[in-house]
C-alpha cells in the first residue's frame, strides 16, 4: 500500500490541509488572512512586507526554537521506527533539563570543555528516564504509553522541587549558568540582531546525522526495527529483543534530554521553575509525524512547526489570535493521523487516471 | 481531626471531575477506544461551561452554573467526536489522534476566548455552582455531617449518581454487555451481530459528553474562569484512576477520592506537623507515582480491555 512517493505526499497534503482550516477559520472569524502569510514570511526571513531592509532576529530565533523540536522529533521517531510511541519523551526532555541545569550550576568545570559535558549529562538523564517505561514494558508488559504519561508529570513536579531548591534560586528562576557550561555566542549574538542562537545547532547536526546512519545503516539499527516490527520474528532470528526494547527507549530517552539540555544551555541559559510542560516532547511528535520519521523529513518537520511557533507573537500583534498557529499545527498532525483518508482519495485518483488511459 | 474534617469539602470537590471523567474514559476504553483525548475534552468542558455561565448568569441568576453543565456536556460530546470519526471510521492510531485532539483543544478554546473576550481566557463569573450549606438531616450527623454534608459542592453526589448509573449500564443491560465484548474481542461481537462501529461510537460520545461535564464542574467550583492553566493535567490524572481503578466504575470512585485527598494534603500540608516537611510537590506527583506501581502491581492479571487501542478492521480474524 506504501511506496516512498506516498510516504512524501501525505504529510505534504496534510500541511496543505492543515493551512487551508487555518485560513477557513480566519475567514469565518473575520479576521485578515493575509496577515498569516506575512508574519510566516517574517519570521522565516525577516523580511516586513512593504519595508526595507532584513531583521536576521527573526530566521536567528527560528533557530533557537527549531533546534530543541528537532531533537524532540528525532526523539519521538526514533522510538516510532523501532515500534514504540515514547509520550515519555516530554519527561525526558524535563529531565535533561534538571539534570543539565544542576550539573552546570553545582559543578564548576573552567574550560570551554564544561558544555560538551553538561550536555552529556542531559543525555544521560534523558536516557534514564526513559529507562524507566523500558523497563515496565520488558518486565512487566505496561505501555510505555501509560507509563510516559505518568512519569511525564512526575519528572514536571520532581524537576520544580529541584529547580527551586539549587543555591540561589528564586521561586521562578535558577541562578545563570556559568558561561563555560553554556553554548551561547557572542559571535551569533551580533550577526543575528541579538538573537538567541547559539552552537546547539552543531549538536542537531550531529544527531541528525548519527540517527540516520543508525537507523537506516547499521545492523544495530536494523535489530532495533526488526523488534518493533515483529517481536516473536525477531527473537526467532536471535536478537535479544528485551534488551532490543529498552536500548530504543533509552537512545530515544537521550536525544529529548538532549533537547533538553539545549534549552538550558542554548535558549535560556538558566533553569526555570514551572508546573507546565515546555512542550517539546509532544510538539516532537507532530514533527516526527510529519517528517514520516526519517532523519531529513524531521529536520523540515521541526523547521514548519517551529515557524509556526514563532509566528503566534507576529500574528497577535497583527490583531489575528495567536492560538491560529497551534489549531494549524494540531490539525496537521491530525490529518496525518487520519492518513487512511488521503490515501484512499489518492489511490482512487489514479485508479480513475489508469482507467481513463486504457 | 479538625484538619481532617476541613479536607473532607475540598477533597470531595476536586475528586468530583476526576470520577466524572474517569467514567467517560470507562465506557470510551471498555468499548475498545484508548482515550489519551480526556484532557482535550475537559478543556472544551471547562471552556463552554466558564463561557455559557459567564453569558446566562445575568438572565439565569444561580441557576446558570446548571446550564452550564449541560451545555458543556454537549461541547464535550459534539468535541468528541473527532477523535471518535478518526479512531473508528478513519483507522488512525488511537493515541495520534488521541494527541492532535488534545493540541486542536488548547488552540480551539483559547482562540474563541480572544474571538470572545478579548483575551486569552474567559472574563470570570460571578459564582459558577454555589456550595451546599447545609443539607437538612444529614448535616446534623455527628463528625460525618460535617465532613461531607455541610459546605459541600454538590457536584460530588451528582458524581456519585454517575457512578451507580455506570455500574448499572455497564454491568446490568445488554447495551453494557456489547459494550464491554467489543473492547474484548470486537470480531467475536460482530460474528454474533452486534454493530461494532455503533458500540465504539457510543463509547467515545458518552466519554466526550461526561468528560465535557467534568471540565465544567472543574472551572465552576475549583475557579473563577476559564485560563489554559484551568484542566492542568485532570484529565490524565482521570486516566490515571481510571487504570488505578482497574476499569471498574466503583474502583474509578475510590481512585478519585483518593487523588483528590492526596490534593488537599498538598493545600493543607504546612497545618500538619510532620507532613509539612514534605515539599508540596510530593501531593501533586502522588497520583501518578501510585499509578505506576498499582501497573506493576496489576501486571501479568488481565484488568484492562483486551482490545482497547487497536484498530477495528472487519476483515481481520
Amino acid at each position: 500500500m506504501y511506496n516512498k512517493k506516498e510516504k512524501i505526499l501525505v504529510p505534504l497534503i496534510a500541511v496543505v490541509l492543515g493551512v487551508l482550516l487555518g485560513i477557513i477559520i480566519l475567514v469565518v472569524s473575520n479576521r485578515d488572512f493575509m496577515v498569516l502569510f506575512s508574519s510566516l514570511l517574517k519570521g522565516l526571513t525577516g523580511i516586513t512586507l512593504g519595508k526595507a531592509g532584513i531583521n536576521l532576529r527573526y530566521p536567528g530565533e527560528l533557530m533557537v526554537t527549531t533546534m530543541p523540536l528537532i531533537l524532540g522529533g528525532l526523539s519521538i521517531g526514533f522510538a516510532y521506527r523501532c515500534g514504540m510511541f515514547n509520550i515519555g519523551s516530554e519527561g525526558q526532555v524535563i529531565m535533561g533539563s534538571l539534570a543539565a541545569c544542576c550539573f552546570g550550576i553545582l559543578v564548576p568545570i573552567p574550560t570551554r570543555f564544561a558544555a560538551v559535558v553538561v550536555l552529556l549529562v542531559g543525555a544521560l538523564a534523558g536516557a534514564l528516564w526513559a529507562f524507566i517505561p523500558g523497563i515496565l514494558k520488558t518486565k512487566f508488559n505496561i505501555s510505555e504509553v501509560v507509563s510516559g504519561i505518568m512519569l511525564n508529570y512526575s519528572g514536571m513536579f520532581i524537576a520544580s522541587y529541584f529547580y527551586k531548591i539549587l543555591p540561589g534560586s528564586t521561586t521562578t528562576r535558577t541562578v545563570d549558568l556559568p558561561v563555560n557550561a553554556t553554548l551561547k555566542s557572542d559571535f551569533f549574538y551580533n550577526i543575528t540582531n541579538y538573537s538567541r542562537l547559539n552552537w546547539g545547532f552543531l549538536v542537531v547536526i550531529v544527531c541528525v546525522i548519527l540517527y540516520w546512519f543508525i537507523i537506516e545503516k547499521t545492523t544495530f539499527g536494523y535489530k532495533l526495527r526488526a523488534t518493533g516490527f515483529n517481536k516473536f520474528g525477531a527473537k526467532f532470528a536471535g536478537i535479544k529483543t528485551d534488551r532490543a526494547t529498552i536500548l530504543s527507549l533509552m537512545i530515544s530517552g537521550a536525544l529529548a534530554g538532549l533537547a533538553g539540555a539545549l534549552l538550558i544551555q542554548g535558549t535560556f541559559g538558566y533553569g526555570r521553575v514551572s508546573l507546565a510542560f515546555d512542550n517539546v516532547g509532544f510538539d516532537g511528535i507532530a514533527v516526527a509525524l510529519v517528517g514520516g520519521c526519517n532523519a531529513i523529513g524531521v529536520v523540515l518537520g521541526g523547521f514548519l512547526f517551529g515557524l509556526l511557533k514563532i509566528t503566534q507573537p507576529l500574528l497577535q500583534t497583527s490583531g489575528v489570535p495567536r492560538e491560529i498557529g497551534d489549531i494549524i499545527s494540531a490539525a496537521i498532525v491530525y490529518f496525518v493521523a487520519i492518513q487512511y483518508v488521503i490515501l484512499y482519495f489518492i489511490h482512487k485518483k489514479r485508479k480513475t487516471k489508469g482507467e481513463s488511459k486504457e | 481531626m479538625n484538619i481532617l474534617i476541613q479536607m473532607m469539602p475540598p477533597t470531595l470537590m476536586t475528586a468530583a471531575p476526576i470520577i466524572i471523567c474517569a467514567l467517560g474514559g470507562l465506557f470510551s476504553e471498555r468499548s475498545g477506544v484508548v482515550n489519551i483525548a480526556l484532557e482535550g475534552i475537559m478543556l472544551v468542558g471547562a471552556f463552554a461551561g466558564a463561557t455559557a455561565c459567564v453569558l446566562l448568569e445575568p438572565s439565569l441568576g444561580s441557576n446558570a452554573g446548571w446550564v452550564s453543565l449541560i451545555i458543556a456536556a454537549v461541547s464535550g460530546g459534539v468535541f468528541s467526536l473527532l477523535l471518535a470519526v478518526s479512531a473508528i471510521n478513519f483507522k488512525a492510531d488511537q493515541t495520534i489522534a488521541g494527541v492532535a485532539v488534545n493540541m486542536l483543544a488548547t488552540g480551539i478554546t483559547l482562540y474563541l476566548c480572544q474571538l470572545i473576550f478579548e483575551q486569552q481566557r474567559t472574563v470570570a463569573f460571578e459564582k459558577g455552582i454555589s456550595k451546599i450549606k447545609e443539607i437538612p438531616l444529614l448535616s446534623k450527623i455527628p463528625i460525618l455531617g460535617e465532613m461531607f454534608f455541610s459546605n459541600v459542592y454538590p457536584t460530588f453526589f451528582l458524581a456519585l449518581l454517575i457512578v451507580f448509573i455506570t455500574y448499572f449500564v455497564v454491568y446490568k443491560t445488554s447495551f453494557g454487555l456489547r459494550l464491554r465484548s467489543c473492547g474484548e474481542n470486537p470480531q467475536a461481537s460482530e460474528s454474533m451481530g452486534v454493530n461494532v462501529y455503533k458500540i465504539r461510537y457510543s463509547g467515545v460520545i458518552i466519554s466526550g459528553v461526561l468528560g465535557g461535564l467534568a471540565g465544567a464542574i472543574l472551572v465552576l467550583t475549583a475557579s473563577t474562569q476559564y485560563t489554559s492553566a484551568s484542566v492542568h493535567g485532570v484529565g490524565f490524572i482521570s486516566l490515571a484512576a481510571l487504570i488505578f481503578g482497574k476499569w471498574n466504575p466503583f474502583g474509578v470512585l475510590g481512585a478519585g477520592l483518593f487523588f483528590g485527598f492526596s490534593n488537599s494534603l498538598g493545600v493543607y500540608a504546612s497545618m500538619i506537623p510532620i507532613i509539612n516537611l514534605l515539599p508540596s510537590e510530593i501531593f501533586s506527583a502522588i497520583p501518578y507515582l501510585l499509578t505506576l506501581l498499582a501497573l506493576i502491581m496489576f501486571s501479568g492479571k488481565a484488568v484492562g480491555p483486551k482490545a482497547a487501542g487497536e484498530i477495528y478492521d472487519k476483515g481481520k480474524r
